[in-house]
């Protein structure tokens, strides 16, 4: 598993509020598109294909 | 000036006034497929049969974009000069999303310069050239307005049937070569179904001829305002002729889309009043093939054996490469130099191909059409990021150009040398003295040998050369020096740094043998 899902994020809570402060005010559609590019930017960084498919799995419920 | 479709030539068959000897192959489909396998045979000293139906070339560009192996192989024919002197070099490619150009690329740098990445000519002129020089060559006998009817084969050899404007006649050959195209005749008389999807997507494909300064360059949008929620292409031809590819969506009714009334104003739209229109065509897509390529004494090639998507060029040229996958191998079974069971690797191979082809243009087709949704959703914000970002304009799937398949081999390796030009690749081109590699390399199997010596008694010939930067650079990697076993068909079959006469002379074995 090369996967992390031990804690691993400083500061977990505000990274949660600012998610959802992102999200703020759009529409159902903006905010799918918002997430769509955050899925897709937030891939290019993890920039292992492995652990996306991991990542992929876990959210799957799998 | 639009293309001049002259009848093509018909003489009553010999077979019709007696039995004819046994072929040793006959072709079926004198498309680009058929034609340049009886030509590659012929350079490899069998004679051929070839069959068509038709009476003209088919009209309409159709296929239009041919890839650097593909001119290799033009090369290889004998055809090539005539191609480039009418084809349009390209390499470089343009994405533009609503009406902003969000990136372009340019392959240039991707060739030896011998050959463009890509050259465009219309498939009727490339049927042209290919029906001319397969004319002239004496061991193709071509036959128009020979329609194959029937197929029978036993363990040794397959009986045909063929009709003509005199009346039907029947043929023997040792094998038949179905390159009979996507509604194969040679297929559903076999009882063999294709396998895989229908897209409900319809494009329309157009040709119009205009003058214009367009450059030599492929222009793609996604969803464009003069071609609202869809995609649009834009592409140069030999003789002022530009293509236009529009999306046309799933509900599009194809009889409709395809009037003249309908089809002016959206042209308009991409480049103004002045042209002429001179082709259109709705075409749907399928990703499909047959689960074998390979029945007994029957082998079916290009469009007959899978159908993909045309969106990155891989219909025409992906027969091509089954064209010089096939034709090294049926000549050494059918001389005695190898064993029937070389063929199995033509099926192998090739279905690795076509499943990499399907795959790749399945991936383009939901980029460019995707479903409502989701898929919507996410090709959309790809293209938005694109805009900004560079990770992203990768991501962009307007068709990724065909490149060769790599074939999936065991084959002895040396992970010193560059991947580029490992076992099952398509062998580097590279400039050598005034000269080119490839032109070096065949018709048989070659030892390219590097900077060393051969082993000796090997019975094949050997190539060797002393690397310069170029040839380094793809062949050699950081390693001195390499010794490449290279197969008819321009693949490297095994290499190595250091090599052992043993390990050199397995390697020639299980090349003949077909060992994966
Ligand atoms: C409208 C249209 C647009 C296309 N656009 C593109 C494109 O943009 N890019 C791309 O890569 N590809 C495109 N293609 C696909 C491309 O044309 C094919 O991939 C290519 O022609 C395949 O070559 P082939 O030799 O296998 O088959 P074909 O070219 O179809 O040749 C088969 C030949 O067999 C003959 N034949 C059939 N049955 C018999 C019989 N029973 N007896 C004797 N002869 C027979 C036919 O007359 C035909 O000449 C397009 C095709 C169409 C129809």
């Amino acid at each position: 598993m090369k996967l992390i899902t031990d804690p691993n994020l400083p500061d977990h809570d505000g990274f949660f509020a600012e998610l959802l402060a992102a999200h703020r005010g759009l529409s159902d559609a903006e905010s799918q598109a918002l997430n769509a590019r955050l899925i897709l930017i937030l891939a290019n960084h993890v920039g292992d294909r492995e652990t996306l498919t991991e990542a992929l799995d876990l959210a799957r419920g799998r | 000036m639009p293309y001049d479709y002259k009848p093509l030539p018909y003489s009553a068959p010999p077979g019709l006034s007696g039995p004819e000897p046994r072929h040793r192959v006959v072709v079926v489909g004198a498309g680009p497929v058929g034609l340049a396998m009886a030509l590659d045979l012929a350079r490899l000293g069998i004679a051929s049969v070839v069959l068509e139906d038709k009476s003209s070339v088919m009209v309409g560009s159709r296929a239009i974009v041919w890839s650097e192996r593909s001119l290799q192989l033009f090369a290889r024919l004998g055809i090539v000069d005539q191609v480039m002197a009418r084809a349009v070099p390209w390499s470089i490619g343009r994405i533009s999303h609503g009406d902003d150009e969000i990136f372009s690329f340019d392959m240039a740098g991707t060739t030896t310069g011998r050959f463009p990445p890509f050259a465009n000519l219309q498939q009727y002129h490339i049927e042209d050239i290919l029906i001319a020089r397969a004319l002239a060559e004496p061991l193709i006998d071509l036959r128009f307005r020979n329609r194959l009817t029937g197929v029978d084969q036993d363990g040794t050899g397959v009986e045909l049937s063929v009709k003509t404007p005199d009346g039907p006649y029947k043929l023997s050959a040792d094998y038949l070569l179905a390159c009979d195209g996507a509604r194969s005749l040679t297929r559903a008389l076999m009882d063999l179904d294709f396998e895989g999807e229908f897209y409900e997507e319809r494009f329309l494909v157009a040709d119009i001829e205009m003058e214009a300064d367009f450059p030599a360059e492929r222009w793609f949008w996604f969803d464009p305002s003069f071609h609202s929620g869809q995609s649009a292409m834009l592409m140069p031809q030999a003789d002022n002729v530009y293509r236009i590819d529009l999306q046309l969506g799933r509900l599009a009714n194809a009889g409709e889309e395809a009037r003249p009334e309908r089809v002016i104003p959206r042209i308009q739209a991409v480049v103004g009043p002045d042209f002429d229109l001179e082709w259109v065509s709705i075409y749907t897509f399928q990703s499909r093939r047959l689960a074998e390529f390979v029945h007994g004494r029957v082998i079916f090639l290009g469009d007959a054996a899978h159908l993909v998507p045309p969106f990155s060029a891989r219909g025409a040229n992906g027969g091509l490469r089954d064209v010089e996958n096939l034709g090294w191998k049926l000549a050494a079974v059918l001389e005695g130099r190898a064993d029937e069971r070389l063929l199995d690797s033509y099926n192998r191979e090739r279905v690795q191909a076509a499943d990499e082809n399907l795959r790749d243009s399945a991936r383009a087709a939901s980029f460019i059409s995707p479903a409502p949704g989701v898929e919507r959703l996410f090709r959309d914000q790809v293209l938005t990021l694109a805009r900004e970002t560079a990770f992203a304009r990768e991501w962009v799937n307007a068709g990724r150009l065909a490149v060769p398949c790599i074939y999936a081999t065991g084959a002895p390796d040396d992970p010193r040398l560059p991947d580029e030009a490992r076992p099952g690749a398509a062998a580097p081109e590279a400039r050598i003295g005034n000269g080119w590699l490839l032109d070096q390399i065949g018709p048989g199997p070659t030892l390219l040998a590097i900077n060393c010596t051969a082993p000796d008694g090997l019975q094949i010939p050997t190539l060797s050369v002393r690397a310069d930067p170029a040839l380094r650079a793809r062949y050699l990697g950081d390693a001195e020096r390499a010794l490449y076993l290279i197969r008819p068909d321009l693949v490297v079959a095994a290499r190595w740094v250091t090599a052992e006469p043993r390990a050199v002379s397995a390697a020639i074995r299980a090349m003949w043998e077909g060992r994966e």
